[in-house]
């Protein structure tokens, strides 16, 4: 007997310890994912750049603005630490070296500040990504010319401009302000995260007012017939369909059908608001049906009609439970891309959107785009965009947390 | 008549009718002040004289606005194409979508639309007077409408008039109308894509699809040879679904499973307040986020592992893909596994340790048995989820249609295809794009089907305890 | 001048010789607390062997709370905690040594709502044993059920029916079956919470007779809220008032002429 006795309570500490381990491979996975995600962005957060004298005495108020070349008055002062470098192809690859954004950004400088436009001054331009993977530390000389993306000659180029102490590395204003870009040195996800609160705007004021109000009358004013069971196994199934049919839907109805533009984060709210609604609905009813009966029971015996009774008594009670889960809803809806990408927001898009119509893509969208992009510095950019978008998914469950745990009501 | 802009005529029209839907509201709420003051016998409250007659002067245009707006774009196409030169119809839509966007965004494009041929400056003027004076009638004319709906109702009204009835009327019916969008969405999603399957099948031959083993969409096109040769049949993608759904499930389903056991029997509260948020968190993370980190790093992880021990394993296998998509589904396993397992009565439980049966025995041997039913519809339900996952595939899966039970090769999916089909370069007559919704048509049916049976077992199994 | 608890410990201290009745279960000194709350205060009370113990007072007095601690199906309350000592056959029960798993197995508990499991009959009965692993072959197991469920008085009704689920029985037959469960494990001691507190008069009856039968073979300590049904089936009779032992002694006397007020005051029916 106590043989058996002790088997079986051998066998019990292994079941628990299965159960635990099972909890700590998941929490490791977890600390895995987000650690990774943190080591891999650590190169896009700051830029190197260098302080460049401009020299644009030689300019004077006659000339036209459109003439002024500024191209010409960056490549001259790149070139003026590099005198011995004389043949054309030569000099393109020195030019390289730095950001293609330079003389736009030089350009841009002056339109703001006129009066430096005869003067001498400092002016800080980004370098190249690949110039700057190159200071951070990721381009292995020791590898053979043909496998890396720098060659010895630029390796050089780049160790003597850092040697004149002009060299510089701050935080990227870029990747928090900028709309995407072609050059990962100057792209940002700001563009991106526009459009993804646009289009969660949009979400919202179309999905819960509908699925608070199918929630209200299918609870209280339906006649519960086959027409509302029909009704309420819709509502259920469409909870569970997979995100990416209700693209298929945009597609084929908003699209196609009326015709709508692509790309805008109006169809995108259309879409995402359908796939929102059943779990508005059903977290409406929830909040609804915790209500004790002899509290409705209570404000009709008093004279009030049926509406009167829902929207002046039960309604706010259930309102915390109701916004629980029209957060959580959001949240998912934040976090899809799928169906964005049928109906077209995977558009380059490199202007801040500012309206419902104006073509603009979304976080998430913009990471799957990032992703595929070949140039290296965009897998860091790609990292910090993920953090940002789980950081802004817990901000939004932690305000579902805290909403519930402060006006909850125990009956 | 001056000139309005046209999106401003959309402003214009709706301020006048909130403005006449206001005007009503006061003018019959007062009056029914009025009525009060006077001790005649008010029927309903003032508040409900003035609902009734705004929302008459105002639901409707507003709807048949929105019902306009939504038109708008096939009335355009009404428009324009027959002032377009024959040399541009054949072009095919998205040239019509370009002289569309330059109607409804103004006349300042104009002169490019014109310079590029499509069209004559003296056509594009008169097709531009036209579209304008179309939406400033039909704006004008629901105005009126609106303010011939207001006098009507106000009309209606009287001292011993049920307002507060006939409004809860209205607004219930309008929830009505609301709670049909759910049923409207399912059946739109089933008629599209069934509509769009048939034209589908058209082309490209059912059984070829349903029962062929070799996929290449793209050399179809090329070699003009849609349908014939056999190259959009389903299965590799079917096979490659269930391939990463198997490999998914058997990382999801035991975690997650002895993760519900250990939370809703071992853990003590505190510890399970620590851990079940980080269960919680895996939910909420995003599957492009999933996706991203089985391309970057997971993918090529297993690939080195497999070369460490000697065999050949793709970047983009089937393994990378399945293990995340696993770990992403490990909180929906373990916490619908953990609600059923709470929901077991206590006295079950505690009959089965007064028997002398440690906590495990009873967990093995009488909770688990007794909530079996939704074990298997949590199974299910995980199983569906899967089958239906996108970005983790799409990111992470290859596009290559492999034939293959092998897990260390690459293989592509029903989801991936479904993107790769329709984002790129699309004309929406092609076998290609009709490809994508037979396809979703057949996710669609799968993932119900697998639904609706996990509620039926949880459903039938019920009355085992009352 | 002896405090309550003590006086009571000498009473049954004499019940007992004078009765020829050796204690089974020992208690001195008995407190549990929930929390903060306590809800036993010093319980000094043993229980003959192979007989019936009624334990009875009015609701929430603690009597249920007790008769778990025996089995210590206390412990699976988190916020439970049990002072004092309760010996079983002079074996300190809650000493740190102690497998309670081992323990439950000699102690068959029935609930005061029927509990089957949701298997078949069969299995219900043969849950136990077969966990004990005491009974290796099929032909041993089927004898042990079916002995198990005659002894339950159940047998007749059930035979041909094993194979169906035990909770598509009437209330009555549930009940039984629990019993039989409970004896399948051969205990000493069968504690009953309330049995028949969810059942008819007519399912009652047969559970009272079957209590009768089986105290020939096992001590039995039953919790009622009834006092015609304690004065009906058992021989002792303990009576419980806010978590103290008030009295205990044979039930004939408890009923007839209680030496303290209280008492009397519950089983004349002033209160309760």
């Amino acid at each position: 007997m106590s043989k058996n006795l002790s088997k079986r309570h051998r066998s019990e500490k292994r079941f628990i310890a299965y159960g635990f381990i099972s909890l700590i491979l998941a929490a490791t996975m977890l600390a895995t994912i987000i650690g990774s995600m943190i080591y891999r962005s650590i190169p896009a957060y700051t830029n190197y750049s260098i302080d460049l004298e401009i020299n644009m005495t030689e300019i004077s108020a006659e000339d036209e603005f459109e003439d002024i070349n500024f191209r010409g008055i960056i490549r001259s002062s790149l070139f003026s630490f590099f005198p011995e470098v004389e043949s054309r192809s030569d000099k393109r690859k020195l030019f390289k070296l730095i950001s293609s954004s330079a003389s736009y950004t030089l350009r841009d400088f002056i339109i703001e500040n006129p009066s430096y436009i005869n003067k001498k001054f400092y002016f800080n331009v980004l370098f190249t990504d690949d110039s700057d993977l190159f200071y951070k530390g990721y381009v292995d000389t020791s590898l053979s010319e043909s496998e890396r993306r720098l060659d010895d000659q630029e390796v050089t180029w780049l160790n003597e401009l850092k040697s004149t102490g002009r060299v510089k590395n701050k935080i990227s204003k870029n990747l928090f302000l900028n709309g995407d870009s072609r050059e990962p040195e100057v792209a940002g996800f700001w563009g991106a995260t526009i459009g993804s609160l646009i289009t969660i705007t949009v979400t919202l004021l179309l999905s819960f007012p509908i699925g608070v109000l199918t929630a209200i009358y299918l609870e209280n004013f339906a006649v519960k017939n086959r027409i509302t069971d029909f009704i309420e196994v819709n509502i259920n199934n469409l909870a569970a369909v997979p995100s990416i049919i209700f693209g298929l839907l945009g597609l084929a109805v908003f699209i196609n059908f009326f015709g709508m533009p692509r790309s805008i984060p109006l169809v995108g709210g259309f879409v995402l608001s359908l796939m929102t609604l059943p779990t508005i609905i059903i977290a409406t009813r929830s909040s609804l049906q915790s209500i004790p009966p002899s509290i409705r029971e209570a404000a009709l015996a008093m004279g009030a009609s049926e509406m009167q009774v829902v929207f002046q008594h039960l309604l706010p009670s259930a309102l915390p439970g109701i916004f629980t889960g029209t957060i959580i809803g959001l949240a998912r809806a934040f976090g899809e891309s799928a169906p964005l990408l049928l109906i077209g927001m995977v558009a380059f898009i490199v202007d801040i959107p500012a309206t419902f119509t104006d073509p603009a893509t979304a976080l998430p969208v913009q990471i799957y785009i990032w992703a595929d992009s070949p140039e290296r510095a965009f897998v860091a950019k790609t990292s910090a965009a993920t953090l940002i978008l789980i950081g802004l998914l817990i901000l939004i469950n932690l305000a579902a947390v805290l909403l519930r745990k402060r006006y909850e009501v125990k009956w | 008549m001056w000139r309005i802009d046209i999106n401003t005529d959309l402003l214009i029209s709706l301020s006048l009718i909130i403005v006449s839907g206001l005007l009503s509201f006061t003018l019959a709420k007062q009056r029914a002040v009025f009525y009060l003051r006077n001790n005649e016998p008010l029927r309903s409250m003032p508040i409900y004289h003035g609902l009734y007659v705004s929302l008459w002067s105002t639901l409707l245009p507003i709807f048949l606005i929105i019902l306009l707006l939504f038109f708008k774009d096939s009335y355009l196409n009404y428009l324009v194409i027959p002032f377009l030169s024959e040399e541009t119809i054949d072009l095919g839509i998205d040239e019509i979508l370009y002289v569309k966007s330059f109607l409804i965004n103004n006349i300042s494009s104009l002169s490019t639309l014109i310079s590029s041929g499509f069209i004559s400056e003296g056509d594009a003027n008169l097709l531009v007077e036209k579209y304008r004076e179309s939406r400033v009638v039909s704006f004008s004319s629901l105005v009126l409408l609106s303010i011939i709906l207001g006098f009507v109702s106000y009309k209606k009204l009287s001292v011993r008039y049920d307002a507060r009835r006939r409004v809860e009327g209205i607004l219930k019916f309008i929830f009505f109308v609301f709670s049909t969008i759910a049923v409207l969405t399912t059946v739109g999603i089933i008629f599209s894509l069934i509509f769009e399957t048939l034209r589908f099948f058209s082309q490209v031959g059912f059984f070829d699809f349903v029962f062929g083993t070799h996929w290449s969409p793209q050399t179809a096109i090329r070699e003009d040879q849609v349908g014939s040769s056999g190259s959009f049949g389903a299965i590799p993608l079917f096979t490659g679904t269930l391939l990463i759904t198997a490999v998914a499930m058997s990382i999801a389903a035991p975690l997650g499973l002895y993760s519900a056991i250990f939370l809703s029997q071992y853990a003590k509260p505190k510890t399970r307040d620590f851990l079940k948020p980080i269960l919680e968190i895996l939910a909420g993370i995003p599957t492009v986020v999933y996706g991203f980190f089985a391309a970057l790093t997971v993918g090529p992880f297993v690939r080195s592992c497999g070369e460490y021990i000697g065999l050949t394993v793709a970047t983009e296998s089937a393994l990378a893909a399945g293990l995340v998509m696993g770990v992403m589904i490990i909180p929906y396993v373990s916490s619908l596994s953990d609600d059923v397992m709470t929901a077991v009565p206590l006295s079950l439980r505690d009959g089965s340790l007064a028997l002398g049966a440690t906590k495990a025995e009873t967990v093995k041997k009488v909770i688990i048995p007794a909530a079996l039913p939704g074990i298997v519809s949590a199974l299910l339900l995980a199983i569906s989820r899967a089958i239906g996952e996108t970005m983790i595939v799409v990111m992470a899966a290859g596009l290559a249609a492999n034939l293959t039970a092998n897990p260390l090769s690459a293989v592509t999916t029903v989801t991936v295809q479904i993107v790769t089909l329709l984002v790129g370069d699309q004309e929406f007559d092609s076998a290609k794009t009709l490809a994508a919704f037979a396809l979703g048509l057949m996710l669609f049916v799968i993932t119900l089907a697998l639904n609706v049976f996990a509620m039926i077992i949880v459903r039938r199994y019920r009355e085992r305890y009352e | 001048m002896k405090l309550n608890g003590d006086l009571i410990m000498d009473e049954q201290k004499e019940q007992n010789n004078i009765r020829n009745k050796k204690s089974l279960i020992e208690c001195r000194g008995v407190d549990v607390f929930y929390g903060d709350k306590q809800a036993l205060f010093g319980i000094n009370l043993d229980i003959g062997e192979k007989e019936v113990t009624s334990l009875i007072g009015p609701s929430g007095c603690g009597k249920s709370t007790f008769l778990r601690c025996i089995n210590r199906m206390n412990d699976v309350i988190e916020i439970c905690k049990v002072e004092g000592t309760i010996k079983i056959d002079n074996e300190d029960i809650y000493h740190p040594n102690v497998d309670v798993v081992e323990l439950r197995s000699r102690i068959g508990m029935v609930f005061q709502k029927p509990n089957p499991f949701p298997k078949s009959v069969y299995d219900n009965v043969a849950y136990g044993p077969k966990l004990h692993g005491r009974i290796l072959h099929k032909d041993d197991l089927d004898a042990k059920v079916e002995k198990s469920l005659e002894r339950a008085g159940l047998w007749s009704e059930v035979k041909d029916r094993l194979g169906e689920p035990g909770t598509s029985l009437s209330g009555g037959q549930q009940q039984r079956l629990c019993i039989a469960r409970a004896i399948a494990i051969d205990p000493s001691i069968i504690l009953m919470d309330e049995p028949c507190s969810a059942l008819d008069p007519i399912a009652t009856a047969k559970i009272e007779e079957l209590i009768d039968e089986l105290k020939d073979n096992f001590t039995i300590t039953i919790v009622t809220h009834s006092m015609q049904q304690a004065a009906r089936v058992s021989q002792r009779t303990a009576f419980f008032h806010l978590g103290k032992l008030i009295e205990v002694g044979d039930t004939e006397k408890i009923f007839r002429s209680p030496d303290h007020e209280q008492t009397e005051a519950y089983v004349t029916g002033r209160y309760g």
